[in-house]
């Protein structure tokens, strides 16, 4: 059997049937550890690599299990008939993929070598010839820009962002996958048009990226911090209203000549 | 060129006042057709009973009180109140009379009678003392049935209290050369019958019977043309007077002749569909292929320049507004199990025609936009699917389904169409088959298919298995051994099939004796006019005078027999956790959890009452009260707590069927087959087979609350599984998992239809992809062979009441912006959130 296969890594959760991020109906599968500590992060257990314990239901639950990529693809498989009815297939979210790379790209693999077809879901924050190991197996890239400002980047995410946009670059320059920029909408951190306008004016000049997505704030991993025993340090920010998320839409649209939608 | 043309037309004033005229009081009860049945079966006495039948139908419609309602365009009313009922003595009567006091404030389905109206129909009852289908059927079945019945293993209720229905007749020969054409087609046969025949009593009669029903048919609509001619005389309004003297033209014309214009193919189809249930109180009368019989009439028109789509869609929203305005007051148990006053006059759209070519046309998405404009649950709109169906009509049906309705229900033609064939139909037959009712297929204008034959639970017989043969005292099945004496798990298998296997029996020949008392009882001769082939062979629907026979009395509660069946085979027999004698004790006392519920103190009971009886001793209530009390406080301990709790933990743990996990799936199409393999050895009197169904309607509900805990954890008076989904808040991977699982099943074999739920939040069809992702799920379940599915899409009252009660909705997921949960794992703020965002899911 081809070793990849064998390629062992650590994921907090498997979901199947989600539509909202790509196209069609997707198993997402979650990997375990994360470069960036964002403070609206919706997935607090998948930032530390090591296990951890959540309480879920009342019950503590340890998060965080060593899986082989053969394991990993005996669920992925089950859905095979969907993605191929919808146009879906795999996506690998996080955390930070590329914190586990060469578990990424033996996913990505596998599904690819099976006819499924791939997404991943990233910041893109590692040195190039990593993400670039990752390429060939990967349909879309589903890349965070989150801030244009290196500070402000760094004071709300725990990084600067040098590195990513100088990857998205790379990414783009390459060919191999379709990049798509997302953006996560925080309120006090990048919602105001100026801001959301220059990660469209960065978005647009990346040569073959014809789509940005704008992701409204949401507070359903609020409470996972309670039960991770930790603080949530956003609590005062209320989620976008939908009107001004459609005002934001029409901002990145008229400084660029991408495609923008509201949500995955 | 587009074979069809989709475009949406607005709904108009007129429907909007329409359906607000329908529901502004509650439903009433009348009298009349009681009252006028029982004067003619006073005049009919020597006659024969097909005579009697359709001298009563005569009788009725020459007198029954007409009205056309305000702003109508088709009209036909059965009752003078909207949304009324008629009652049927001849079927059942005591019941209603029991419960003429409570029947206005019961929860489910109330409806006003007035005090005046409990007297006429007391006075009419009088006489049927003795002459009704349900007592000739008591008389008819076995004594050990009854008694299966009375300890609630099934309930044949459905027929046993009522008429039958369960039929689509062939409205399209109507609309061809109305009832003087089938009338024609009578006399013709009854001038070859010779009177030599072996049959020439018989078949005469009946003959004579279908005329006399078509003759009253048409005269009932010529009253209808007098009244309309009257009121357009004094009517000052000039428009509405124009509506009236066509409707008066229309009523002249049809369903005497052949219809000339799609309207009046409109007014022929709604008198067939209202006078079939003036004849009996049978419902699941379904209108079939609607968008196919009425198209010809349609496209005429329209070619001709005659009719405009507007007024097109206008005269379909009238029909469904008429299809809400037929009512039936069942007893209080059923309405329960039939919750929400529903007739289940289901009406299906798109498919194939008899070569397998796809058949969707204007109609089929002016029919789903007539669901959207009413938004009532008349007709039970159903959608054929396979590989054909044009990808922009499902589309149009998932954005109904995702309004919350609860409409359209989705059938996989490639699953139905050879299932039908294995049961005798032709290809032809097949590929043309419409849906009765809830989820039953069969081939319309030539079948008697008994749908709807009964509820049969198969939870019982596992209890009574645990209690070898014996419940609440009483030996009611085979003695199949002590369970805790089983040492392998074929043996506690084989124990509970055997039990399975003796009360199918009884099912059987309780159905059976049904089936003979309609036959004796309740002939029904303007039925038998539109189903083949009967006026051949001189016999009605109930006496065998169809083209196809069936029996098809619906299984429930797979889920939780197969997640019982798998947990006491690896908790007892492969990891040795548990004995069976600790399995039976927990079982006994409800894991100990509320141990005075009565399902629980009953078994108790019961029991001692019984010890006491060998004794000798006679059992008084009260002491068999103390004596259980007893039992029941020991059984509790802390000590014994600790051990009950640890099995329900330990039961958590076993796979469940539902989450795509193979070993359990494969266990579960297993135990489905101990109840749809055995049926399929049986007959009935009318010459055809038993065919099992696996779908609960909404009686999961309370037949769950006749039944005591079960392995798979279940406790005493919970709910049921519904249909073939898994057990509420057990499948926990989402909603491909669970429909992989239930695609394990063998939904070929259950030919009488299986039913899979899936509850979804809106959000989740939100947009374009999620309407086209949505179609994706449905295209896939269908493409590994599952049968039909249906959608629940959760409102903002489901949430609430999930807040309220988690257990219950441990599966339901919701998705909010990006991002998936189970709700209920959510924190109140959240959940909050999301309710606020529900009504903008899309």
């Amino acid at each position: 059997m081809e070793e990849w296969l064998h390629t062992k890594g650590r994921i907090f959760d498997i979901q199947r049937y989600s539509i909202h991020d790509g196209n069609g109906i997707r198993t997402i599968v979650f990997l375990k550890g994360c470069v960036l500590r964002c403070l609206w992060c919706c997935n607090p257990e998948s930032q530390k690599f090591e296990t951890e314990t959540m309480m879920v239901d009342g019950k503590p639950k340890v998060m965080g299990r060593d899986v082989t990529v053969e394991d990993v693809m005996e669920v992925v498989e089950k859905d095979r008939n969907y993605y191929r009815k919808s146009g879906g297939g795999m996506t690998l979210s996080g955390g930070e993929s590329l914190c586990q790379p060469e578990f990424a790209a033996a996913l990505l693999r596998a599904a690819k070598e099976r006819g499924i077809g791939t997404a991943m879901e990233s910041m893109g924050c590692a040195p190039y010839e990593t993400i670039a190991q990752i390429l060939p197996w990967l349909d879309t890239y589903l890349m965070d820009i989150k801030h244009m400002d290196p500070e402000k980047h760094r004071k709300f995410t725990g990084k600067r962002n040098e590195l990513m946009l100088a990857n998205a670059r790379k990414i783009a320059e390459s060919g191999m996958t379709e990049l798509v920029i997302r953006v996560p909408v925080v309120p006090t951190f990048n919602d105001r048009p100026e801001e959301i306008a220059a990660i469209a004016q960065f978005a647009d000049k990346l040569p073959g990226v014809k789509k940005i997505h704008l992701l409204p704030y949401h507070r359903l991993g609020q409470d996972k911090y309670e039960r991770l025993s930790r603080e949530y340090m956003l609590k005062e920010i209320l989620p976008p209203e939908p009107e001004y998320m459609q005002m934001l839409k029409k901002t990145a649209e008229s400084v660029s000549r991408l495609e923008c939608q509201i949500g995955g | 060129m587009k074979k069809y043309n989709s475009v949406r037309v607005p709904k108009t004033d007129r429907i909007t006042k329409l359906v607000e005229h329908l529901y502004v009081k509650l439903p009433e009860i009348e009298s009349a057709r009681a009252v006028l049945i029982t004067e003619s079966y006073r005049q009919t006495e020597d006659e024969p009973m097909v005579l009697r039948r359709a001298k009563a139908f005569a009788h009725i419609l020459e007198n029954l009180p007409i009205i056309i309602r305000e702003g109508e365009l088709i009209v036909g009313s059965s009752t003078i109140a909207p949304r009324g009922c008629q009652t049927f003595p001849e079927f059942s009567y005591e019941w209603l009379e029991k419960e003429f006091d409570t029947v206005e404030h019961r929860e489910a389905d109330p409806f006003y009678i007035s005090e005046e109206t409990k007297k006429k129909l007391r006075e009419a009852d009088a006489y049927w003392k003795g002459k009704t289908t349900s007592e000739l059927a008591t008389a008819y079945m076995a004594p050990e049935a009854r008694k299966a019945m009375e300890h609630n293993v099934f309930t044949p209720g459905n027929y046993f209290y009522n008429g039958v229905g369960h039929v689509t007749v062939q409205y399209e020969k109507v609309l061809a050369i109305g009832y003087e054409g089938i009338l024609n087609e009578a006399e013709k046969e009854l001038a070859r019958c010779d009177f030599g025949d072996a049959d020439y009593a018989t078949k005469s009669r009946f003959l004579e019977a279908v005329i006399i029903s078509c003759r009253a048919a048409i005269g009932y609509a010529q009253r209808y043309a007098v009244l309309a001619r009257r009121q357009a005389a004094e009517c000052r309004d000039e428009k509405r007077r124009g509506e009236l003297l066509v409707i008066a033209e229309n009523c002249e014309r049809v369903p005497a002749k052949g219809a000339q214009s799609f309207y009046q193919a409109c007014q022929s189809f709604w008198f067939v569909q209202q006078l079939l249930q003036i004849e009996s109180s049978g419902h699941s009368i379904s209108p079939g292929r609607f968008d196919q019989y009425m198209y010809p009439y349609y496209s005429r028109d329209i070619a001709a320049g005659k009719l405009t789509r507007e007024f097109a869609q206008e005269l379909i929203d009238c029909i469904w507004v008429k299809l809400n305005d037929l009512n039936k007051c069942r007893d209080a148990d059923s309405a329960k199990g039939f919750a929400g006053y529903s007739l289940f006059q289901n009406l299906i759209v798109g498919g194939q025609d008899e070569h397998g070519r796809d058949v969707t046309n204007d109609l089929s998405f002016m029919c789903i936009d007539a669901s959207m404009h009413v938004f009532l649950p008349q007709p039970s709109l159903s959608i054929r699917v396979w590989n054909g169906s044009p990808h922009e009509l499902l589309i149009r049906a998932a954005e109904l389904t995702r309004t919350g309705i609860g409409l359209p229900a989705y059938y996989n033609d490639e699953v139905i169409i050879p299932s039908l064939m294995s049961r005798g139909l032709t290809l032809e037959d097949a590929r043309t088959y419409n849906i009765i009712g809830c989820v039953e297929p069969q081939k319309a204008g030539k079948t008697n298919g008994w749908h709807d034959a009964a509820f049969f639970n198969m939870c019982r017989p596992l209890e009574i298995t645990f209690n070898n043969g014996m419940d609440c005292g009483e030996q009611i099945g085979p003695k199949t051994g002590c369970v805790e004496q089983m040492q392998t798990f074929e043996e506690v298998y084989e124990a509970y099939r055997t039990q399975m296997e003796y009360f199918i029996s009884l099912l059987v020949n309780a159905d059976n004796a049904i089936d003979q008392a309609h036959a004796e009882r309740a002939p029904l001769p303007f039925l038998a006019s539109m189903v083949d082939d009967c006026i051949r062979r001189g016999k009605t629907c109930e006496q065998g005078g169809c083209v196809y026979n069936f029996t098809g009395p619906q299984g429930f509660g797979i889920a939780n027999v197969a997640d019982s069946l798998y947990a006491v085979k690896k908790l007892v027999y492969d990891e040795k956790k548990v004995s069976m004698s600790e399995y039976k004790n927990a079982l006994l006392f409800n894991y100990g959890k509320d141990v005075k519920h009565p399902l629980v103190v009953a078994q108790i009971a019961g029991k001692v009452a019984g010890e006491l009886v060998s004794q000798g001793v006679r059992p008084e209530a009260a002491m068999v009260a103390e004596a259980a009390e007893q039992i029941i406080a020991k059984a509790v301990t802390p000590e014994q707590q600790k051990k009950y709790q640890k099995l329900l933990d330990l039961i958590e743990e076993v796979p469940k069927f539902g989450n795509d996990e193979e070993e359990v799936d494969l266990f579960a199409r297993d135990a489905a087959y101990i109840y749809t393999k055995p049926l399929l050895n049986y007959r009935n009197p009318r010459g055809g087979i038993f065919q099992a169904g696996l779908y609960p309607v909404s009686a999961n509900v309370p037949l769950g609350a006749q039944t005591g805990a079960t392995p798979d954890g279940r406790l005493a008076g919970v709910p049921v599984a519904d249909g073939v989904s898994p057990t509420a808040g057990k499948d926990v991977n989402g909603p491909t998992a669970a429909a992989n699982s239930v695609s394990v099943l063998d939904h070929g074999i259950a030919s009488n239809g299986t039913l899979f739920n899936q509850k979804f939040h809106p959000s989740a069809l939100s947009g374009v992809s999620g309407l086209d992702n949505f179609v994706s799920l449905i295209r896939t379940y269908f493409d590994q062979k599952g049968s039909h599915m249906q959608f629940n899409v959760v409102s903002k009252e489901t949430l609430l009441d999930a807040q309220k009660h988690p257990d219950k909705y441990k599966h339901l997921v919701v998705r909010v912006a990006g991002y998936s949960a189970l709700f209920t794992t959510l924190s109140k703020s959240l959940q909050d959130d999301i309710i606020r965002r529900t009504e903008q899911g899309f």
